[in-house]
């Protein structure tokens, strides 16, 4: 009888508990920016890149020394991009696990906004002098639908071609190497199959797992310079293109490269990891003689423990051409990333003025420079030391003029997302160019509505 | 907390004959022990049901608009499932994935490596036992894990198969769905067989001496005899299985990612694509909701085709 009772009473209080814990996450909303008060920064780190991690690091005593009531607690999240975008919507999702600051790649920023995962910061960078240090095009990167600035950008980027001189020469090849068409990366990777079998020839990404550099350094290098103004979104009508010729040849592209046998294995391609492969290993191991990437990747290379000083001998640089040369002649695409403010945050100026510190100066030229970013900063570009650390940047800061932005709308991550399903479908044979522009296309109506959608003309 | 509530059942027996009440008042009383277990039981395995089909009729999204202001759509979810390609292809890999490793591979290896372990010498016996059970005891992630490097192309079966000079099959891209298959016969099997060995060893050992005497070979012993008389072993772990199987998430995610394109995408992982990596929360949760109401079927079939109440 006794064993019953408590079993009982037990169960009972185990279900009060519950019901207590779900209720249990409304109290004290007013904002607290004095006294002891912690704020959680919240940012990704991985073994490729670690610039951000060794730059918080160093700003988190700092904060701290200047604001004595106030814990930084610093949470990485060590995941690749596709994972990090996940996990982060899932801490935003509860007022206990959401972030006060939060490491935002800029494509995320509308989406996130409309969420009301992020808060609007203007009434901060109003009374924050370094705002003006700023250029216009950084400050856009940050705004959501609303108009309203949700981040303070950190750097930008833009993206070309990294080709092995070395590998280039044995395959006799010329090293000041620039194709002014697609059909010139493929010959030249032909080539490098032919002479080098043990090589692989050339690297565009084309998996699902690797999330956004599958979209932005794979399929849009080739689709924004498919055909002249070719862009995924109109912005005039404010509509999202279908039936794209440009989008059936990107996607040929890829079949032509990774069918021919010129692209990375399967297994190595469809990896999350592909990224972090190619950066510390492929590249400069020389086993990859043509690699589609971003800007960013010398940073790596010139300190850290994926050092590898030869880079700057070994690899070249070659503008992303157009399909046939038309147009600019060449393409690029930009992003960048940003730090904003959780929305749920108790300590809104606090966490701003963590973010101030973390995009000053001296934060900016450090990071701008490690992390081998085109900067946004105007003192910062001038700075002699920024202008001198890094050789690839005269090259990555020229294709300035050529770069486009990714269209500025709450539904781009998840248009981004059936991008890469359909070049992974593509790339690994499961379906023609021509069938997964179609899956394209229905895939972007499903999320944006017909309505919203408008024929390439 | 169910073996608790089993107890007052007896003892409320016994109440009857000395108190004569009536019948519904009675039957109320009984139950009342039983109250505990039934909410908790709604709360932790109804209520997410519940919940799941509820969310599952809302546009829920992972971010964006739809992420603060998620909008009650009806059965447009369903809708939209129903008329896509790539549910049916998943629904059709998860039925392959499902019959062949857990109704056909886990089942069929468990009770041979039981029959087996019956007839071996006993030292030989448990060192199977042990090293099958390894298996199961190891966390999912870790198995996971270690499958993916046992199957992955610099992996250990690669490189055994150099050996003979067959080392550079792409398993996980070439042939994803038999390796994840493969993949959960290897961490299944030693369940099946833990209950087969266990609906073995109650078997009489008189009655299949007595169908030998018969004159029934030892086939025939096996399949009219031991068979039929662990039926309802059989059903109960055909079950708990397909159950399992149609669950599996993490070892699928770890060797493929559902990949390469769609090939071995089952259910769930098409459910954890479509809500966090296509943000589409509500659409994920259909899929889940078909997860569940595919278990439900796949339950009520071995109920009735196995009958496990009926002597």
């Amino acid at each position: 009888m006794r064993i019953r009772r408590a079993a009982a009473v037990g169960a009972v209080a185990a279900l009060a508990l519950t019901t207590a814990a779900c209720g249990s996450s409304d109290d004290g909303d007013a904002a607290q920016d004095s006294g002891p008060r912690t704020i959680t920064i919240a940012y990704q780190k991985t073994s490729a890149f670690h610039q951000l991690d060794d730059l918080l690091q160093k700003v988190k005593p700092e904060f701290e020394k200047a604001n004595p009531d106030v814990t930084v607690k610093l949470a990485p999240i060590e995941a690749e991009a596709d994972q990090y975008y996940t996990k982060l919507a899932l801490m935003n999702g509860s007022k206990d696990t959401a972030p006060d600051v939060i490491y935002e790649d800029t494509f995320q920023v509308m989406s996130d906004a409309a969420a009301g995962y992020l808060l609007p910061i203007d009434d901060y960078t109003a009374k924050w002098d370094d705002w003006s240090q700023f250029e216009d095009a950084a400050k856009n990167a940050g705004l959501g639908v609303d108009g309203k600035t949700y981040g303070v950008s950190m750097g930008t980027d833009t993206r070309g071609i990294f080709y092995n001189k070395d590998l280039f020469k044995k395959a006799g090849l010329p090293t000041d190497w620039q194709p002014t068409t697609w059909q010139e990366i493929i010959d030249a990777a032909q080539t490098i199959k032919d002479k080098l079998p043990d090589v692989t020839p050339m690297n565009i990404y084309a998996g699902k797992a690797g999330s956004e550099q599958t979209t932005m350094q794979g399929l849009e290098m080739l689709y924004y310079g498919s055909r002249d103004g070719a862009d995924l979104y109109n912005t005039d009508q404010k509509k999202w293109v279908t039936g794209d010729q440009g989008m059936t040849d990107s996607l040929d592209f890829y079949k032509t490269v990774y069918d021919g046998g010129l692209a990375p294995s399967l297994d190595q391609a469809l990896d999350a990891n592909i990224g972090t492969k190619v950066f510390s290993e492929l590249l400069p191991q020389g086993k990859l003689a043509i690699d589609i990437d971003g800007s960013w990747m010398p940073g790596g290379w010139i300190s850290g423990e994926n050092a590898w000083p030869e880079w700057e001998k070994t690899l070249g640089f070659a503008k992303m051409p157009t399909k046939d040369g038309s147009g600019d002649g060449f393409t690029s695409m930009s992003g960048g990333w940003l730090l904003s403010v959780g929305a749920q945050t108790k300590s809104p100026q606090t966490a701003f003025d963590f973010v101030a510190m973390a995009t000053n100066k001296d934060s900016s030229l450090e990071y701008d420079t490690t992390n081998s970013q085109i900067a946004v900063r105007k003192d910062v570009a001038e700075d002699p030391k920024y202008l001198s650390y890094n050789p690839s940047f005269e090259f990555f800061s020229s294709l300035v003029p050529y770069t486009h932005f990714r269209p500025a709308t709450p539904d781009y991550s998840q248009i981004s997302s059936v991008i890469q399903t359909e070049v992974e479908a593509v790339a690994s044979g499961q379906k023609s160019p021509e069938d997964a522009a179609k899956s394209y296309d229905e895939g972007l109506q499903k999320i944006v509505g017909k309505n919203n959608t408008v024929a390439a003309g | 907390m169910s073996t608790q509530t089993l107890a007052p059942g007896t003892d409320g027996g016994r109440d009857t004959t000395s108190r004569p009440r009536s019948g519904g008042l009675r039957a109320l009383t009984r139950s009342v022990p039983l109250v505990p277990a039934i909410l908790l039981l709604a709360v932790f395995l109804l209520g997410p049901i519940l919940w799941s089909l509820y969310g599952s009729m809302t546009n829920t999204a992972l971010t964006g608009y739809r992420a603060a202001d998620p909008q009650f759509v009806g059965l447009d979810n369903y809708t939209s499932l129903f008329a896509d390609a790539d549910f049916w292809a998943s629904v059709w890999i998860t039925v392959v994935f499902t019959l062949a490793s857990a109704v056909v591979g886990q089942n069929v290896l468990g009770m041979g490596l039981a029959v087996l372990q019956r007839m071996a010498p006993k030292a030989l016996g448990s060192a199977i036992g042990a090293l099958v059970v390894v298996a199961w005891v190891m966390p999912e992630i870790v198995a996971a894990f270690a499958l993916y490097a046992f199957f992955s192309t610099d992996g250990t079966l690669n490189s055994v198969l150099g050996v003979v000079g067959l080392g550079d099959t792409t398993w996980l891209i070439t042939v994803p769905l038999l390796a994840v298959i493969l993949a959960n016969v290897w961490r299944g099997t030693a369940f099946s067989m833990l209950v087969y060995r266990a609906a073995l060893s109650e078997v009489p050992t008189e009655i299949e001496e007595a169908a030998q005497i018969d004159g029934a070979n030892r086939r025939q012993t096996f399949f009219r005899v031991t068979l039929p008389m662990i039926r309802r072993s059989i059903s109960t772990n055909l079950m708990l299985t397909t159950l399992q199987t149609l669950a599996v998430f993490t070892i699928i995610w770890v060797m493929t990612g559902g990949g390469p394109g769609t090939k071995s995408s089952t259910l769930p992982v098409l459910a954890y694509q479509e809500a966090f990596k296509y943000s589409q929360v509500g659409y994920g949760t259909a899929i889940a909701t078909v997860t569940i109401l595919v278990g439900a079927v796949f339950s009520i079939v071995y109920i009735k085709v196995l009958k496990p109440e009926v002597d």
